[in-house]
């Protein structure tokens, strides 16, 4: 009580003290909070939003032999300023099979990725979770560590691991399971098998860092109400976690999405996924345009089901808010 | 002592226990946190636990709900060992300290997630949760989630669900600690109303007496892990078997000494605290010359500016310090031994004469069967 009143009298004081500024003073300085909001914001614009126009207009543009490979969107002849919109990027990424198919793998592998991430990761962030709080940190740790590690150092091992040659097929062998190698490198298998592993920690650490906040006590409710264990998971902890499963496949969806290094080194050469066409055609092809409308169309796709969701989410919040 | 006090409480029940406790003790690790309990509480009896935090209250409650396991002793429920029973297989409901409603579920949700449990056909379910709605008076809400709720109807939503499944025993976690004063004073008598309505056994665990006496028929006092005293709210305050619970419950004077004089009607207790003797207007039973302290409850004590006549039963002294608070006022009176006692003095006592003030000399003076003698 006594502290409300306080904050109140504060929060008259400072408003006497700002009224007694002039008005342009305030107009033009702004507050202390909104300084800091201006970061965040300020950094976005210049690091996402502002490349992300540079590509936009790329992608409307044509290629041509110079310096950068692409023709300007505004010309000035005389005194007249000509913007030319080329769509013929676009119109050849939707009519050539081989795009589609590209985005389609890529969208496959992402999926399945998540997938498998979600069913291995929730028992493991589950557990950390769940653990006494003194092995907690340990757990995450171990998590974590192999990022102290290079990511395409942890990619060669995994080819270590799977070539012909390598560690599981000579341990098969020498147990004498197999007599020829399992042919595991450059496969689809094996892109995918080292998908999961890059991408994991992507996938337990928010789970872990939602789940950790889930109150034990109504885990204890709903025993006390007649639910058992698996039932409880299932009608509490599971519902209760949405949030952590939905950001936890986000992060492991989005850039798998786009991933070239995995496919690159341990995949298949008929298999095309998306982030190597996009490769193609800026480095083989010199075709800027060509790859800032491949870029555009996959950013597209991932953006335009995460706003639908958002929107989603807001209306329902509010419907709740309204009964 | 627990046994003694136990078996008069157990008589008075009549028909035999409807819940038994029988020497639970509950270890982790070295520390006994719940030792050698034995309770009986009969059908439809609304139970408090009542002790400080740490007292082995909590742990008891969650022993009877099946989230802890006894190291050793039995629980008993209507005939039927409970004992190593998982809280989902128990014919028993808890309503949680924090109410731990869940937070993606609506009310009716909430309230239907037991009885769905059970495989009720969907019809019954709605039936009863209607019902449970309109008994907490929260129809209007079936379709809130319990954040837009306030703290006083989110209490109502958790006693619906955990009377919606019609358990033989309802646990109550410190019931209304998370309201504030004034809608806990509401709320505590409208509780009782609502668990009589249902005919519900009841067993509650709190640590504010108010609570425990304005709602109980019985209180336990709990205290290490012990229970030391069970009996009516009345016959704590008024006949506490110990200086805990003496001191536990209300306010309360208490002078150490030991009896100088033991008659059939009368015993006198010499205590250093005091002038002479108090005279006691009943026998106990012990021997002459045992430690004994006499507790003496401040509205039984008794400020005026002349002698006492009648009796040895007063002290003089100067006003130390006096507490007012409208209906009554608490005067500190320092005796000249130093013992400073506690005097609560109705308003109306100060009619005729201005009430003493500020180290204004006057005499404490109480009638000789105010004094309780307790031994332990």
């Amino acid at each position: 009580m006594m502290s409300r009143l306080l904050s109140l009298r504060d929060s008259r004081e400072a408003a006497s003290r700002g009224a007694r500024r002039p008005t342009w003073w305030q107009l033009l300085m702004p507050s202390g909070r909104s300084l800091v909001t201006a970061i965040p914001y300020g950094w976005l614009l210049l690091f996402f939003l502002v490349p992300f126009l540079f590509v936009l207009q790329i992608s409307f543009s044509e290629v041509e032999i110079a310096s950068p490979p692409y023709r300007a969107l505004l010309t000035r002849a005389e005194d007249v300023l000509n913007i030319a919109l080329n769509i013929g990027n676009y119109s050849y990424i939707f009519g050539d099979p081989l795009y589609f198919d590209a985005y389609l793998s890529s969208l496959y592998m992402a999926l399945v990725t998540t997938l498998i991430c979600l069913v291995i990761g929730y028992p493991i962030a589950y557990t950390i979770a769940r653990a006494p709080e003194a092995k907690r940190n340990t757990l995450l740790m171990l998590v974590m560590l192999p990022f102290w590690t290079s990511f395409l150092v942890r990619v060669y091992a995994w080819m270590g691991i799977l070539d012909n040659e390598g560690l599981l097929n000579k341990a098969c062998i020498a147990l004498g399971l197999i007599d020829t190698p399992m042919p595991l490198m450059h496969t689809q298998l094996s892109v995918q098998i080292v998908m999961v592993y890059a991408y994991l920690p992507f996938m337990i650490l928010p789970l872990f860092s939602n789940l950790v906040k889930l109150d034990g006590r109504l885990l204890e409710a709903a025993a006390d109400l007649g639910c058992r264990p698996w039932e409880t998971f299932l009608k509490v902890t599971l519902p209760l976690s949405k949030n952590g499963v939905i950001a936890g496949s986000m992060l492991v969806f989005i850039p798998a999405v786009g991933e070239f290094v995995i496919p690159e080194l341990v995949g298949t050469p008929e298999s095309l996924m998306i982030g190597k066409v996009l490769w193609m055609e800026f480095f083989d092809n010199n075709n800027w345009p060509m790859a800032a409308s491949v870029t555009i169309v996959m950013l597209a796709l991932l953006i335009l089901p995460i706003i639908y969701q958002h929107k989603r989410e807001e209306k329902a919040l509010a419907r709740a808010a309204q009964r | 002592m627990v046994e003694s006090s136990v078996h008069p409480a157990a008589g008075t029940a009549a028909s035999k226990p409807y819940l038994q406790i029988v020497d639970v003790v509950k270890k982790f690790g070295d520390n006994t946190v719940v030792n050698h309990i034995n309770l009986s509480i009969s059908k439809n009896d609304i139970f408090a636990l009542l002790g400080s935090s740490g007292c082995g209250k909590s742990t008891l409650l969650r022993m009877l709900a099946g989230m802890e396991t006894p190291t050793s002793g039995r629980i008993i429920l209507d005939g039927e060992d409970i004992t190593h029973l998982a809280p989902y297989e128990r014919p028993i409901n808890m309503m949680f300290q924090s109410y731990a409603l869940f937070p993606h579920m609506t009310v009716a949700q909430n309230i239907a997630l037991g009885l769905k449990q059970d495989g009720l056909p969907r019809k019954e379910i709605d039936e009863r949760v209607e019902r449970m709605l309109d008994l907490v008076q929260m129809k209007k809400y079936a379709h809130r989630k319990p954040f837009q709720l306030s703290g006083g109807q989110q209490q109502r939503v958790a006693l619906a669900r955990s009377l919606a499944k019609r358990p033989k025993l309802l646990l109550l976690d410190e019931p209304l600690g998370a309201l504030d004063k004034k809608l806990r004073q509401q709320t505590q008598l409208e509780l009782v109303n609502l668990i009589d309505q249902v005919g519900v056994t009841c067993i509650m665990v709190t640590h504010d007496q108010e609570e425990a006496m304005t709602m109980a028929c019985r209180i336990g006092i709990m205290s290490e892990g012990q229970l030391l005293q069970i009996a009516s709210p009345g016959e704590l305050y008024e006949r506490p078997n110990c200086r805990f619970t003496a001191e536990f419950i209300g306010e309360t004077n208490m002078f150490g000494g030991h009896v100088v004089e033991d008659e059939p009607d009368y015993v006198r207790v010499q205590t250093t605290e005091l002038p002479r003797p108090v005279r006691v207007g009943h026998g106990i039973t012990g021997t002459l010359g045992m430690p004994v302290w006499l507790s003496v409850r401040p509205e039984r004590v008794g400020v005026s500016r002349q002698q006492p006549t009648a009796g040895g039963n007063w002290a003089n002294g100067t006003v130390h310090d006096i507490a007012y608070l409208g209906g009554f006022s608490i005067f500190h009176v320092r005796l000249d031994t130093g013992k400073v006692v506690k005097a609560s003095v109705p308003a109306t006592r100060w009619r005729e004469e201005a009430a003493p003030t500020w180290n204004e000399p006057v005499f404490v003076s109480w009638a000789d069967t105010d004094a309780v003698v307790l031994t332990q």
